[in-house]
This record gives C-alpha cells, structure tokens and sequence, in this order.
C-alpha cells in the first residue's frame, strides 16, 4: 500500500524531560521518525519541553515548540498549526497518554485530526489492563491470574484468594512507576495504596507473582496490511522480579531452543495482530524454566527502551519503519536502509551476542535502596557486541564507567560461607560480581542456581570468566593464553593486574603475536547480503572486515557513554552536532559511543559507527584501524575528556583546545595562577587529599566549606561541610573510590550563580547568552532553575562576565567551547569553576538564542574565526523573551533517596519554560517539569530556624493565593507571629494526626522543607520529603525555588504564548 | 584436537574439532537460524552438505530428542563459532557434541564462521573438507573437493517402508506447541475468531487421509497434517505413483529433501502421473522443484541458497508477506514458466526470486519454503489449511 495521500502535516509528540523508564530513547526514536517524515515531503511539527534533544532542533522539524506537555497546551498548537495528523507513539507514554487524552475528549475529531499509527481503541485495549486481559482471554493467550483493584480492600480480598506473592503494577504509568512484590498484607497495603494514586486511571493490577521465570521480551513490527515481523527477542538474565530496565539482557535469546523461541514469537504475533497495532510493539513474556508454560507479562503498542536496544542490537531502524508505517506503506515496500538491498519485511539475523547492562544512580544516592524490583531505576544503559556472550558481558561492564572492569572490580572475598550465600540472596546492581565470586569459593553452580535463578547457562559463562582470571593468575602468561583471555574480552589493564605484569608489556605481547581486535559488521543478516552501512563491533581471533578509507580527512568523535545524572542526552546532542559539522566541512566522521539509547548511536549519523566501550585500550583498537587525522573530545562530556591524555599518546591529535589546558582548568595549582594572572577573583580554598588536610583547610578558611573532588561532572561527590565531622563523612564518601587527583576545599561563598557557554575561535569570544540560576549557590548548577537573559544582573556584572569569559578563555589556549560558572555578590564576580568543553546547558542555550554553538565551536576548531561565521564577538544581544530551564527529577522512583538539593547534582532531566514574561516563562517551566497547580490549595511548611524570615515571606504569598498552610511547630509559630494563619500540625514521633497523616490523606498540593544539614536518614525532614515524593506531592527544599513558584503562581494564565523555535 | 576446513578456493580456516572424529568432503552451506540446530542438523535436506551455522552461539540448550526432525542428523559436517560447553534447558536429553559423536558427524568450531559466509555470499557455495590431519595435502586434496558432488542423495534419506501417522482427535490434544495449528493470521485479519471448522476434526467426525511422498521429509510436515486431524500414510521416494492412488487418498502432498532436483529423474517421471491425476496436491521445497520439472519447467542453482528462518515470502494473490523458514539451493526458474502450466503464487522479497506456484486448472500448489517451520517461524502453517479446504472442495 503506498504512502496516505491525506497526511501531509503531522504533529509529532516527543516525550518530555528526561526522567527514569522515559530516557534519551524517545529522543532517538522521535528523531528518527521526524527524519523518516520528512524524507517523505511530510510537514513535521514537533512538540516536546525537554530543550536538550535533538528532535527539537529546527534541522529536525519544520516547526518546534518546547512547550509544557499537557493537553492544553497541545490543543492549542493543533488550532495553530492545523496540523492533520498527529503521531503520538513516538514520544513515550507520556506521548502516548496525550494522544490519547486528546481522542477521549474528542478534540482530535472536533479538529478532524487523525491519530497515526496505533488507533486508541488498541491503545485501550493494550494498556488498559482489564481490557488486555480479557482481550488474551478471548484469544486464548495466558496471562498470570489478576485482577484490576481500584481499592486496597479488593487487593487484600483477591490476594487473599490466590495467595502471597503478588505483583503490583499500576495501569499507565511508565517504568513501572509504584509497582513492586508483595509478599504480605503488610506490604500489599503500602505499594497498593501507593500505585492507586499515581495511575492515571486510579487503577492496580494485582497479578500472582511469577518472579523466577524466565522473562523473554519481542520487538514486534506490523503494517496496516497485517504483515508481521518480529525483529529481535531479548532474554533477560535476571529473572522477572526485576525490571527489565534494570536487568542484564542478551539479544537473541540464548537458552531457548527453537520451539520455546516460536512459540513465544507465535504468541507475540498473535497479539500484534488481535491488537492490530500498526508500527512497533514490545511484547513481555515469563516462560516457565522448567516447562512450556508461559504468560504474557505487558505489551506496549509504541516505540520503548526495549526498541531502541533492539534497534540497535539489530540495525533495524524501529522508529524510522513505523514512521512510514503510519504514513501507510507496508513492510515489504520499504528499504531495508542497512543493506540497501533487501526489504523491511524481513527478520534480522544476528551472528553476534548483545549484552544490555543498566546504569543505576546508586553512587548519587548513596541513601537509597540498591535492590532491583519491578520499578525501573536504571538512568541509562550500555551495549555491547561480541561473538561470544563472555566477551559481550566484559565489555558491557567496562562501558558503565562505574569503576568496574572486570568480575573482580567488587571485593566480595571478605563474606564466606553463609554468609555469602545471603549476600546473593540480595538482588541488586552487583549480584554477578557475587555470583563470580561464589563461583572463586567453589559454590556449585546448582547452589548459585537455586538462589538467583539465573540460568545455569549464564552462570557457567561467569564461571568461564572466573577460571580465566584463575588461569592468568596461576599459569604462565603463553600467546595462547593470552588470546583466550583477548578472546573474551578481557582489557589489558586486567590482564596486567592479575598476572603482575605491566599493561604496557601485556599490550607489547599482544602487538608482537598480532593479538589486535577485529572489527565486525552489524548488518541485519548474519552476511548474508552484502551492508551498505558501516557500522561495527570488535572481536578477537577474526578478520577484520572494516574498509580502509584514506580520500577524506577523517575525525574521531568520541561519545558521552550511558546517559547518568551529570551526564545526560546534552552530550549527545553535541556530540551529534559536531559530528554533522565535522562532516559539512569534508570530514570522514567516526563516532565511538557504547549507548544505545542516543541519536549519535544510530547508523546513518556518522560515516562509520563503532559500537564499543570507551576505555583507551577500546579507543586505541580503533584508532589502529581508522588513523584518524584528529580526534575531538570536548562534546562528549567527562567520559570523552577523560580520554584526552590517552589519545595524545596514541598519537592522536587533539582537535580544539590542547590536553594541556584542560589540564589547567582542573589541576587547582596551575588554575590558580592563571586567575592570578588574568586578576580573576575566586573563593579561597586548597586541594586536599586526605581527611585530616580537609579539616586543616576548612578551619582555615572558616566554616562552611565545599568539598569536592575534581574531575568530575555533575557535582559528583560535592557537599557543603558545616563542620569537623561532615568533613570526615563526606572524605570517607569521596575516597570509597581510589582519587587520582586531589580533592578541592573551599570556602563557601552565598550568593547569585550565573553560567556562561563561549565559543572561542583563538582570538575572539563569542557569548551566546548569560544564565542567571534562581536558587543560590550551594544547588549544583544541573539543578537550579536556570534563567536566560539573566533577569537581575547590572550592565556593569554582564560586561564583568564577558570580560572574565574572554580572559579565561583566551589564558586556558580556549579552541572551541568553553562553559563557566560564576559568583555574583552585589557588583562582585567571583569564579567557581572553569570547562573548557561543552557543556548541559549548551543544547538549551542554543536553541533559545538561535545561535548554533556546538556548530559554530567546530568551525572554531577548524579554524574558522567568529567573525569569519558572521558574528560579532562578545555577548550577544538578549532575546525578547524569557527561556527558562527547569531541572526535572526522579525522586519517586528511587526509594530510599535524599531529595533535598545541594552541590551534588539529582536532576535526571530538564524541561524548558519560553514566554514574552518571565512570570509565563517560570510558570511554563513549572507545569513542564509536572507542577500543574493548584490542585487542593493546602499546603506544609516546615523549614529550618534560619530560613524562617524568608519562608514567612513565601508564606504571605501562598497566603494571598488562599492556600491553607499547615506548618509543624516552631515554623506555625513563626507564621503566626507574622500574621499568617498558619495551621500547626505535630510532628512524625508526636501523636496522630501528625504532618505524615496529612500527606498520606492525599489533599496536599506541595510540601517546603528546609534540610537541617548532615545525611542523617532518621531526622523527620528527610521522612517528611520521602513520604512526599513517593506520595506524589511536589516538594521543594530551597527556598528560591519556593519563591519562583508562588511568582509563577501568582501569573497563572489560561492562553498561553507558543513559540515555534524553529523560527528563532 | 586441531580441525581443519579447507574450501575448494583453497582457503584454510583452523579449529578445534568436536564431535565425531572423521574426515569429510562435502557441499558447504551456510544457515542463518538464530536458534534450532537440531532442527537443523536432522532436516534431511541437509543430507550431501556441511552446515555453518552462522549465529556464533551453538548447543547452548543441548539435544532434545523429542525435537528431531527425522530419524537422524544428515549434514556430513557441522561448522559453528563456538559450541557451548554447558547445555541448559529442562528438556535437554545429551550435549550437542555427544549427539554429534553417537551419530559419526564431525564437526569444526572455533573458526570464524562470518569470515566464512562471506566467502559463500561472494564466491558461491563451494565444496570443502572438514579434517584433522595436520599434514594435509592441498595438492591431493583440491581436486578431491572439485569432485565431489552431492549426488542422488533421496535414496540414502528417504524411509524403508511406508508407515502411519494418525491424526488428533481432538485440537485440545496438540501440545502447547502447535502454534501453526491453530494459528491463522488470514482469520485472525478478517476478524474471525472461531476455529475453521474444517481443521478440526470433532467437528467434522472424519480426518482427511493424506498420502506423503518421503522424499526427506521432516518430521513437522506429518505432524502439521496430523495436528489438524488428517490421518498421513507416509511413503518411500520409490513408491510408483499408481500404488499412491490406488490407496485412494483425500490429497498427495511432497515433502521437502536434499540435493539437485534434476537428480531425481525417475522420481520425477511419477511425480509426473501424480500431476496427472486429480488428486489435490500441495508440494514443499524439493516436492515443489520436482513437480515445476515433471509439468515441465526449469531449476537452476541459486549462487549461495536461502538457508534460515527470517526470508520474507510475498503470496501475489493477497500482498500478504510472511516470514518463512527456507533451505534450499535450487530455485524453479520462472522466466521460462508457462502460464498455462503454472504462474507463480509466492515470490521472495530479498531478490525476487520465485517461493512457489499455482498449477493452471489444477488442484496444485506448491511452496518453495517450509510451512512446517521448524526450526523457524510458524507463520505461514496456514498453508496446511488451505491444502485441507483444497481436499474438502474436491
């Protein structure tokens, strides 16, 4: 069937912040959809508040709003645009939720506009899970016994007629948000009560626990005309108890002989087909280990984490074919866009291993609970590919960047006996690296079995693993050795440590008997036809099959790895956009990136893609191959500066600003000087790398003090020590992990913090614009509100900043980007700290100004001078409105977690508010990030002595706005003394109603809680935040941001602005 | 121990060797599967050929007996990236490599095996060796591989006597397995959610009795028919066609297997009075080559063949596409088809070459791919429906 003559304007929905279960894959999908539109003569316009994709660039779509993504602000956009069509399963659930939202209020037929893709009848019959389950009763497909609750009570009673353990799973929520395993009342009640109130519909399936099975997963495609495909199945090796966004997953599945492997595909396109989906769905399955016996788990009707991955472990472009499957082709008439000659209907056939690993923010919230359950927790994952499982998994653990290399990297030789045995028990993010290490003790892989459920299959591979390590440290080091050890990948720095050799002798053997690694093609078919698409893996033991390429210059762009707090989808949009530079300029490009979830990982963004870790020894293996005329590392954040030292070596050079003065920006002695020199101001501190020095510093400087390691990003580690003793805990936090360089103490200085992002072309800067951040400093920058034009800073502070910019740069030998964060106190500017890369607010900053950084920072590398690009240097004039970034957060997801803000960044995502005002801006802002109020008008205070003046202040205001304030002791005291009619309600340990009661009833739009200082998880406050966040109700702990929302509140406005960024 | 493959170019991949420990000359194809080795190992197509397996990951859930598709595994040589030293699945009867052992073929693992399809994909499929000598010859041995010929290869893989396989009597008794029995995408499309009253036989008191052609038949193609209650008497290759007839079938259906098509004369020249006859007939790969050369069509030798489970089919009627299960090295040659013998019904998305055919005025398809599947998907066991609708309308 060819393309609908009727679609020619589409309106695409993107997925909003970035939060966990809704990452960078919707931006990768979302992207990949817009582009398939557009290859069609299709008017794409695209609305998602999340700044930092690269969707929401104007080369991406023919019109952009970076609007909040609720259902009025779309209406609006669709009476605007009259678009005919929109496509709402790209972007998510929350995507999919709005179009649906805007079907069921008949607004989309009103409008006559039509819902491409999946219609909401299968939508319905998909995701609403009464209706799914009827609908795989009628057509005979089992699914575990449930029940849809709609109240505590009818859980209890239905629990109690199938029996303990039961699953939770909240109808419309994406990653499983308040789901969870109850094993009794007890627990039933509390994740019950919970998931009711954060469904969309008020809806709990309660179904019998099949954990242990083994879960098995289908990317499915289906046309119009009913053709079905399954693309790849994925086997998670944790078994289902565990989400499978926080499961290790191998594609295809391994331990599923042909007939277990059909019958799940049989049933997989049976459902596809009764739900006649049309585009891409993701089918979940438990398949009994021990018997053919399964059930279908979830469906979801639109692209997902899990399509991504498939994408990618494939190179089946999901997003793209379901694009032109909504346009009305089917299968058999589009391209297979990899080999060029085949169609889309056809099945990929791997000839290699995919190991999926999670990335959990544990090492942010060092409070929270590291157990896995069926809520997602993961903020990112890594991929890697291998012809063998053992080598796939050693790469995928050196991609994490978690300092971890190898089964070794956790120390779990110190727990014996049963003692191990329990600590298996556990189910968390190091359960192989105890597995490996009862393998070491000699625990019989059955024990391991029978504890983990892992299959004996994936336990023997460990084992393999183990006994390479057994062997390396007992055996002489042979070439023969040597190569089984290559062969599954273990890295030399590995090999090095347990032989007791020198990574640099081990490498020398390696060259001297030709041990290099290979690089393979991923082309769909298993070479069964000749790929047009160069995009590959390494092995060892192979012929390499990569080309060489010698007519163009050809430049290395090293990626941002998996997408973690600190480290988000910025990088990749600078990564991407470099890259599309470099190659406007006649470069060869290749990217390097381990993430599956990012646009820099698909297969038409570079000329070649490599698909590996990014550790030196991984790099250099391409680098050998490639010879690359440069390389450029300051777009891929942390992870690709971190490789700059290592590329030099290699003999690479290092397009842009030298290793040297990237060295300057971090090493606290010679930055120093360089500030001496260019007489920029800073707060006083010194570098330190014990406790006792710490202390010695701090009491010098007088308290507070920030402590913080260098080299990092995101604030990892940073902390405000008040006193002795929180110096000591955060040391000890700090110094888990082996410091290659020293830790930074500095005085703590209050005031405004303001970030600036320059191009420096050698000679000249040029100053996009100035952002303002609302809270004070002491929040980490990725966590403020960040304002842009900077609403309160004098002329003579602006000229201040551009002149400090401009000198930095110009001391620092700046080519290229550079990102700085600034003090301002009255008309004083002090420094805090320097990047000479890019930076998160590069995206954002970008696309509000229109000036196109990371393109014009390339240039800048390639010689192009700032003038030369049709720009006068400085700071350039500010734009007629305001362009607010909002940090979004996952809190709820992530038990256990201190919420309260601090220099250590949280945020997993940004949304942003762009209005004429900067009151619309902030309050756009704020129901992009998910605050739509006021909702009960009811509301807690309750904040430290210190901030009471200030928290009075608010408290009027909220006042005025006819909120019912309550406020636990001595804050109701201060209120009312101020003339506030503040409610005073006890405290947690004081008798019922306390302030907990208040917010388990559910009639709280917003809790303001000042964190006393210290990580001290018992204290009432860090309660109270939890008990909000996981209740749903909005909770702020600076005061700063309490005042911008009272501002946006007090500016509540119907009609909307909505401006079209492309026109920027 | 060290193994070697050797191919006719010439070319040396070093191994290790599992299995049984023998030296082999054969045809080298290459299989594109995912999953189902076993399946692959006992398809008597494979019978004259030596299979890589092109997924790296080999013996992974070890032997199920239960899954073999005839009496024994057929291919001479099995080549594999890597053969999994711990077999796991609940059904697992032995390892592949001890499988490999108690029925004498050996095998080669540890080579690069995507090195090798490329060299297939390239140069064509080539015959190679399979040794453990270490002093081989390349001299001696060349001309032996350029000699080599697969040969009429049905007599070895066919059955000895006829025999009988009883339908089910009711659908309930087909296992948990039989996805394609009851799976009917067409249906399903249509909106129909009732079984096809034809398939089952509860409902229509009386199973078709339907006369297979062993011709290397796999296992699945009997039990396909008999999982929708036809009573399936299975014959020899031999077998005259005048004995089929006389046992006065509801339907004659061909089974796939091994080799040249054109090798099958006398085969053919009985295929020939079974086409003649008015007895519907549904043919499978070779069953369908052999009835293209006794109506008097043309095969020819694909470059490398399609051997795996994920080649999309094109039925011309309907514009339906499904994923099928292929193996085979020979194609029937539709730019010289007679219309009025036959036109083509399915066509191959990939490289458009013919997947089966609808005999002119006749009660006859024929499929090129496998319906029965196994290994592979089940998506197109619909077919053995409308073989059964065929022998009801008559």
């Amino acid at each position: 069937m060819p393309k609908n003559p009727n679609v020619k304007r589409v309106m695409v929905i993107g997925s909003g912040p970035i939060v966990i279960g809704q990452a960078a894959e919707f931006d990768y999908a979302g992207t990949q959809a817009c582009r398939s539109l557009k290859e069609e003569g299709v008017e794409v316009i695209l609305v998602n508040s999340n700044p930092a994709t690269i969707m929401t660039d104007k080369d991406i779509a023919d019109k952009v709003y970076i609007e909040p993504l609720t259902a009025r602000v779309l209406e609006q956009i669709i009476l605007k645009e009259q678009p005919d069509s929109i496509l709402p399963n790209m972007g998510g659930q929350a995507g999919l939720n709005l179009g649906m939202e805007l079907e069921e209020n008949g607004f989309l037929k009103e409008h006559n506009v039509t819902l491409l893709g999946t219609t909401a009848e299968t939508i319905r019959n998909a995701e609403g899970r009464q209706e799914f389950k009827d609908l795989m009763e009628r057509i005979g497909e089992p699914c575990a016994a449930s029940k849809v609750v709609e109240s505590v009570e009818e859980g209890i009673d239905f629990t109690n007629l199938i029996g303990y353990p039961v699953v939770l799973r909240p109808a419309y929520t994406l990653g499983g948000s308040g789901g969870g395993i109850a094993r009794n009342q007890l627990e039933l009640e509390e994740i019950l009560e919970n998931g009711l109130r954060l469904s969309r519909v008020g809806q709990v399936l309660v179904e019998h626990c099949i954990a242990g099975w083994k879960e098995i997963e289908y990317e499915v495609m289906r046309d119009s005309a009913g053709n079905c495909i399954t693309v790849c199945n994925m086997e998670n090796i944790d078994p289902v108890g565990v989400h499978t966004g926080d499961s290790i997953v191998v594609a295809p599945s391994q331990t599923l002989s042909d007939k277990e492997y059909q019958m799940l595909r049989t049933s997989a396109l049976k459902i596809i087909n009764e739900l006649k989906i049309t585009g891409g769905c993701n089918v979940q399955f438990a398949l009994h280990p021990t018997s053919f016996e399964y059930c279908v788990i979830e469906v979801n009707p639109r692209v997902s984490r899990s399509s991504a991955l498939a994408s990618k472990a494939t190179g089946y472009p999901i997003a793209k074919v379901a694009a032109k499957i909504a346009l009305g082709y089917t299968l058999d008439e589009i391209k297979n866009a990899i080999t060029g000659k085949t169609y889309a209907s056809f099945e990929p056939a791997l000839d290699y291993c995919v190991v999926k690993m999670p990335r959990l923010p544990f090492d942010k919230f060092i409070t929270a609970k590291h157990t896995l359950t069926t809520q997602m927790k993961a903020t990112g994952e890594v991929m890697s590919i291998c012809d063998n499982f053992e080598g796939a998994l050693m790469k995928a653990i050196r991609s994490l960047e978690q300092h971890v290399d190898c089964l070794l990297s956790y120390d779990f030789s110190k727990l014996t006996g049963e003692e191990l045995l329990d600590r298996m028990k556990i189910v968390d993010d190091q359960r192989i690296w105890v597995i490996a290490e009862a393998i070491r003790q000699g625990v019989s892989e059955e024990v391991i079995h029978e504890i983990t459920q892992y299959d004996l299959w994936f336990i023997d591979k460990i084992a393999i693993l183990v006994e390479m390590e057994k062997r390396l440290a007992s055996e002489e080091l042979t070439v023969e050795l040597l190569k089984e050890a290559k062969r599954m990948e273990f890295p030399d720095s590995v090999i090095a440590r347990i032989t007791g050799k020198t990574e640099g002798e081990i490498k020398k053997l390696r060259y001297d008997n030709g041990i290099v690694a290979a690089f393979k093609m991923v082309d769909t078919c298993a070479a069964e036809f000749e790929a047009a698409t160069p995009y590959y893996y390494s092995v060892f033991g192979s012929e390499t099959e990569v080309e060489e390429t010698r007519n163009r210059k050809k430049v290395l762009v090293l990626g941002s790895g998996p997408i973690r707090i600190g480290q988000g989808v910025e990088f990749d949009y600078c990564s991407v956009h470099t890259t599309w530079s470099f190659a406007r300029a006649g470069y060869e490009t290749i990217i390097i990136n381990n993430n599956p979830e990012t646009v820099s990982t698909d297969f038409d963004i570079a000329d070649k893609l490599y698909f590996e870790p990014l550790t030196p020894e991984d790099v250099e293996n391409v680098v050998n191959v490639e010879k690359p005329d440069g390389a450029v590392v300051q777009f891929g954040g942390q992870t690709a500066i971190k490789l700059t030292e290592s590329l030099m070596k290699m003999g690479v050079p290092i397009l842009g600003t030298k290793a040297e003065d990237v060295d300057a920006a971090e090493d606290r002695e010679l930055f120093d000087e360089i500030l001496e020199k260019t007489q920029i101001p800073r707060a006083a501190g010194g570098t330190v790398f014990t406790a006792e020095e710490a202390k010695e510093v701090a009491n010098r400087l007088g308290y507070p003090v920030l402590v913080r390691p260098s080299y990092v990003l995101g604030g990892q580690g940073m902390q405000i020590a008040t006193c002795d003793q929180e110096i000591e805990e955060f040391m000890a936090i700090i110094n888990r992990i082996a410091q290659d360089h020293p830790i930074l103490v500095d005085k703590y200085l209050m005031g405004k913090e303001v970030e600036v992002d320059a191009v420096c072309d050698g000679t000249d800067i040029l100053i996009p614009g100035i952002m303002e951040h609302i809270e004070r400093t002491g929040v980490h920058s990725g966590d403020s509100i960040s304002v842009y034009p900077a609403p309160s800073l004098t002329p003579t502070v602006k000229e201040k900043l551009g002149e400090y910019t401009r000198r930095l740069a110009m001391a620092l030998h700046v080519k290229g980007m550079i990102n700085i964060q600034f003090i301002v106190i009255g008309e004083d500017v002090y420094v805090i700290e320097v990047n000479p890369r890019s930076s998160r607010t590069v995206p954002y900053i970008s696309k509000v100004t229109g000036i196109p950084i990371v393109d014009l920072a390339t240039r800048a590398i390639l010689g192009e001078t700032i003038r030369e690009m049709g720009y006068e240097p400085g700071i350039q004039p500010e734009a007629k409105y305001f362009a607010i970034k909002m940090p979004v957060f996952s809190f709820e997801k992530i038990r256990g977690a201190e919420i309260s803000l601090g220099p250590e960044m949280k945020s997993t995502g940004e949304c942003l508010g762009i209005a004429p005002t900067f009151e619309e801006a902030l309050y756009k802002a704020f129901l992009g990030a998910g605050v739509d109020l006021p909702k009960y008008k009811q509301m807690i205070i309750t904040v430290k002595d210190a901030d009471k003046p200030e928290a009075v202040e608010i408290a009027k205001r909220f006042d005025k706005l006819g909120y019912i304030i309550y406020a636990t002791r001595s804050t109701a005291r201060a209120l009312q003394e101020a003339g506030i009619k503040a409610r005073k309600v006890n405290k947690i340990h004081q008798e019922s109603p306390t302030v907990m009661d208040l917010i388990l009833g559910h009639k709280i739009d917003l809790v303001i809680d000042t964190p006393t200082q210290g990580r001290n998880k018992h204290r009432d406050g860090f309660l109270i935040r939890r008990t909000a966040i996981e209740t749903g109700v909005y909770c702020i702990t600076a005061l700063d941001t309490a005042t911008a929302l009272v501002t946006s509140l007090e500016h509540k406005q119907e009609e909307l602005h909505l401006i079209d960024i492309a026109g920027i | 121990m060290k193994a070697f493959l050797i191919l006719e170019d010439g070319t040396i991949f070093a191994g290790t060797h599992f299995g049984a420990d023998k030296e082999i000359v054969s045809e080298i194809v290459f299989n594109t599967s995912m999953a189902g080795y076993l399946e692959v190992l006992t398809d008597p197509s494979y019978a004259g050929q030596a299979v890589c397996m092109t997924y790296p990951l080999i013996g992974n859930y070890g032997v199920c007996l239960d899954d073999m598709e005839s009496r024994r595994p057929w291919p001479d040589g099995f080549i594999v990236r890597e053969v999994s030293r711990v077999p796991s699945n609940f059904r697992c009867d032995l390892s592949l490599q001890e499988f490999m052992e108690q029925y004498g073929i050996p095998g080669i693992a540890g080579i690069d095996t995507r090195a090798l399809t490329r060299i297939l994909r390239e140069k064509g499929t080539m015959n190679g060796m399979i040794t453990t000598d270490e002093e081989y010859d390349l001299e001696k041995i060349l001309p032996r591989l350029h000699a080599y010929r697969t040969g009429n290869v049905v007599d070895r893989v066919t059955c000895d006597e006829p025999y009988y396989v009883p339908g089910v009597l009711k659908l309930s008794d087909n296992g948990p397995l039989s996805g394609s029995a009851d799976f009917d995408p067409e249906a399903y499309q249509a909106g129909v959610r009732e079984k096809k009253p034809s398939l089952v036989r509860e409902l229509n008191g009386k199973g078709k009795k339907v006369a297979l052609l062993d011709l290397g038949a796999k296992k699945n193609i009997a039990a396909s028919l008999a999982a929708r209650g036809c009573d399936v008497t299975v014959y020899p290759a031999r077998t005259k066609a005048v004995e089929i007839l006389s046992d006065q079938p509801d339907g004659i259906m061909l089974s796939n297997g091994p080799g040249d098509p054109k090798d099958c004369g006398a085969i053919i020249d009985e295929v020939y009075k079974l086409y003649k006859s008015d007895v519907p007939i549904f043919a499978i790969c070779l069953g369908h080559q052999l009835m293209a050369l006794a109506a008097g069509a043309d095969t020819y030798k694909l470059k490398y063949g399609h051997r795996g489970g994920n080649h999309p089919v094109k039925e011309l009627e309907t514009g339906r596409v499904y994923i099928s299960s292929q193996n085979h090295g020979y194609v029937v040659d539709t730019e010289k088809l007679d219309p009025a013998i036959a036109v083509p019904a399915f066509v191959n998305v990939n490289d458009g070459t013919n997947e089966g055919l609808k005999y002119t005025g006749k009660n006859i398809f024929t499929v090129q791919f496998h319906p029965e599947a196994c290994p592979g998907p089940q998506d197109s066991g619909s077919l053995f429906d409308k073989f059964i609708q065929m022998m009801e309308v008559r």
